[in-house]
């Protein structure tokens, strides 16, 4: 027993405590960056603003370096204030920021429909791979490939199908198709990720399985899908990323109303006279990038309380 | 007359398609391993120990005859739990802990969570690890995983125990403990042996017998009985004890009976040079 107990003395005490302080500091560490970068960015924004042409730089009579002028660039704080204000100058208006921020819930609920669809049949492709050599052989080259297609060629492909499905007796809505196009991109990560999880067991591992004559589905469940987990957190963080571009893409291709996607084109139309307005809802679509890459955080600290602390990584 | 624990008879096993690129992994194996023996295989590398334990396991298929386990067919036998195996790597879900490890045969043969815990922590007593149920594996030494994977092989109170090369990986040291503490716990528990490794010493000291293979194809050369009586502190001193490795060393070899090792050809010493 003594002889147990110190084996484990060199094996535990130390590593943990001092990876858990480091992580807390290295979360400090993370934020102070995150904000010194988008200090950085405005900084770097204004300091173009004043040292640079407003005709922008030419060589050659091509332009390399945009514009400097109020019309192409405006102040940052022009930006921030500009959310305040009214969208029209009409009486009534709602502002600007109510308007981003309806838009990107909407965009929203669209990307998190396409991510969990593509999540979904991403995870059963690869479950299908990595159970039928065949199937990988057969499937994973289309996989590729799939993502060579452009996300514009292919919206009134769905949009056209879509048109003539009835599910359950319901109709299809024109947001479906915007959430299936947002899958499309999605899945991708999602297949490849969980793929390689799934195949990460060792043969020992599975050699251990057959002998306790467990089934497929105990084996997928107790041994494959847990070994996949870590290699499904980035998956889904990379799916999540390319459901927002996606859905955001797809509103614009299908033209549907409602979106941020939709937003940033009306608003560019009237960038002449209210140059900044275009940047609201740009922003408006980086933050909800960043919303959903925070939701996966999350998914990934509740899937951890399951899985090992990685001392190595920490 | 008591049914065998394992019985083996005119096995062969061939890797490959039928072309020219095929192993011959075993050829003519017969054997029969007594209910509550101790029994090694051992051989150099390529020889197919470890290939007859997975035949035994059921893991594998044999090309040619038959292998019986308590009377029943291999398949049979793993489907009915009638064996437990550990093998070289220990093998640990990194996800779940020590106990939750252990457990996981009885989850999946639908133990409920009271019966299984008790039984976990009853093993975890066995194998001399009680303050470590809710550990990691990673937080144990590689002994340490090892016993937990050997608790794990004994979970279901199996008649019969497949060791491939469980303590290949572990320091001199924490091996002879290892050997030490799987006598006592076969004495206790009445637990039928096959053992794979590569050490002489190892195979005298645990075995009741000394299955001695040879190479390409894997044959058996000679069977040597190992009469030392209990296994106590000064066993691994005794002259019975140096008596015996020389007369496996000499299988090994190629002595009197077998003919298919080349002298010399597979040098393996008395003390492991590992």
């Amino acid at each position: 027993m003594t002889d147990a107990a110190l084996e484990t003395v060199a094996a535990t005490a130390v590593p943990v405590s001092v990876g858990r302080g480091g992580v807390a500091r290295g979360r400090v560490r993370r934020t102070a960056m995150l904000v010194l970068a988008f200090v950085l960015l405005c900084g770097g924004w204004e300091f173009y603003k004043l040292v640079g042409s407003d005709d922008g730089s030419r060589i050659l009579g091509a332009r390399v370096l945009p514009r400097a002028d109020d019309a192409s660039m405006p102040h940052v704080f022009d930006i921030a204030r500009r959310f305040a204000r009214p969208e029209q100058s009409v009486p009534g208006s709602r502002s600007v920021a109510r308007v981003v921020l309806t838009a990107c819930w909407f965009t929203f609920r669209l990307a998190l429909a396409g991510c969990v669809l593509g999540a979904v049949v991403g995870l059963l492709l690869a479950i299908l791979m990595a159970q039928f050599r065949i199937a990988e052989r057969g499937l994973l080259p289309y996989v590729v490939l799939s993502q060579t297609v452009p996300l514009v060629a292919l919206a009134p492909l769905v949009v056209g199908w879509g048109g003539r499905l009835h599910i359950g007796g319901v109709a299809w809505q024109p947001w479906m198709s915007v959430s299936v196009i947002a899958s499309y991109l999605a899945f991708f990560p999602v297949a490849v990720g969980a793929l390689r999880g799934l195949q990460s067991p060792t043969e020992a591992s599975l050699e251990l399985m057959r002998s306790y004559a467990a089934s497929w589905g105990q084996t997928l469940w107790r041994l494959r899908l847990p070994a996949a987990v870590p290699y499904l957190v980035p998956a889904l963080r990379l799916a999540g990323a390319s459901s927002v571009v996606g859905a955001i893409v797809a509103e614009i291709s299908t033209g549907t109303r409602g979106g941020v996607g939709r937003l940033i084109i009306q608003y560019a139309q009237q960038a002449t006279g209210d140059p900044a307005k275009v940047y609201t809802a740009i922003i408006g679509a980086a933050v909800l990038g960043l919303v959903v890459a925070g939701l996966v955080s999350l998914l990934d600290l509740a899937l951890r309380a399951h899985q090992p602390r990685r001392v190595a990584a920490a | 007359m008591t049914v065998p624990a394992v019985e083996i008879t005119g096995v062969s096993k061939v890797f490959g398609t039928g072309g020219s690129g095929d192993v011959h992994a075993l050829d003519g194996i017969d054997l029969v391993v007594e209910a509550g023996q101790f029994v090694s295989l051992i051989g150099p590398s390529g020889c197919g120990k470890s290939t007859l334990l997975r035949l035994i396991a059921d893991l594998l298929e044999p090309t040619t005859g038959d292998i019986s386990v308590y009377g029943k067919p291999a398949r049979a036998a793993r489907r009915d739990q009638d064996y437990g195996i550990a093998f070289q790597a220990a093998g640990l879900l990194e996800w779940r802990t020590v106990v939750g490890n252990i457990e996981l045969p009885l989850e999946l043969h639908g133990i409920s969570k009271r019966d299984r815990r008790a039984r976990a922590l009853e093993l975890l007593e066995l194998v001399g690890l009680p303050d470590f149920a809710s550990h990691r594996p990673s937080q144990l030494s590689g002994g340490m995983q090892q016993r937990v994977a050997i608790a794990r092989a004994l979970a279901e109170k199996p008649p019969l125990l497949l060791m491939d090369e469980p303590f290949g990986a572990l320091d001199e040291m924490t091996r002879e403990r290892m050997q030490a503490e799987l006598v006592r716990i076969c004495t206790e528990t009445q637990t039928t042996v096959v053992f794979v490794t590569h050490s002489i010493p190892e195979a005298v000291y645990l075995s009741d017998r000394v299955v001695v293979m040879s190479a390409r194809p894997g044959r058996i050369s000679r069977i040597v009985d190992v009469e030392l009586g209990p296994r106590v502190e000064g066993t691994r001193e005794s002259t019975a004890f140096f008596a015996k490795i020389t007369e496996v060393r000499a299988g090994l070899r190629g002595g009197p009976r077998a003919g298919q090792v080349a002298v010399g050809e597979h040098p393996i010493g008395v003390v492991d040079s590992r």
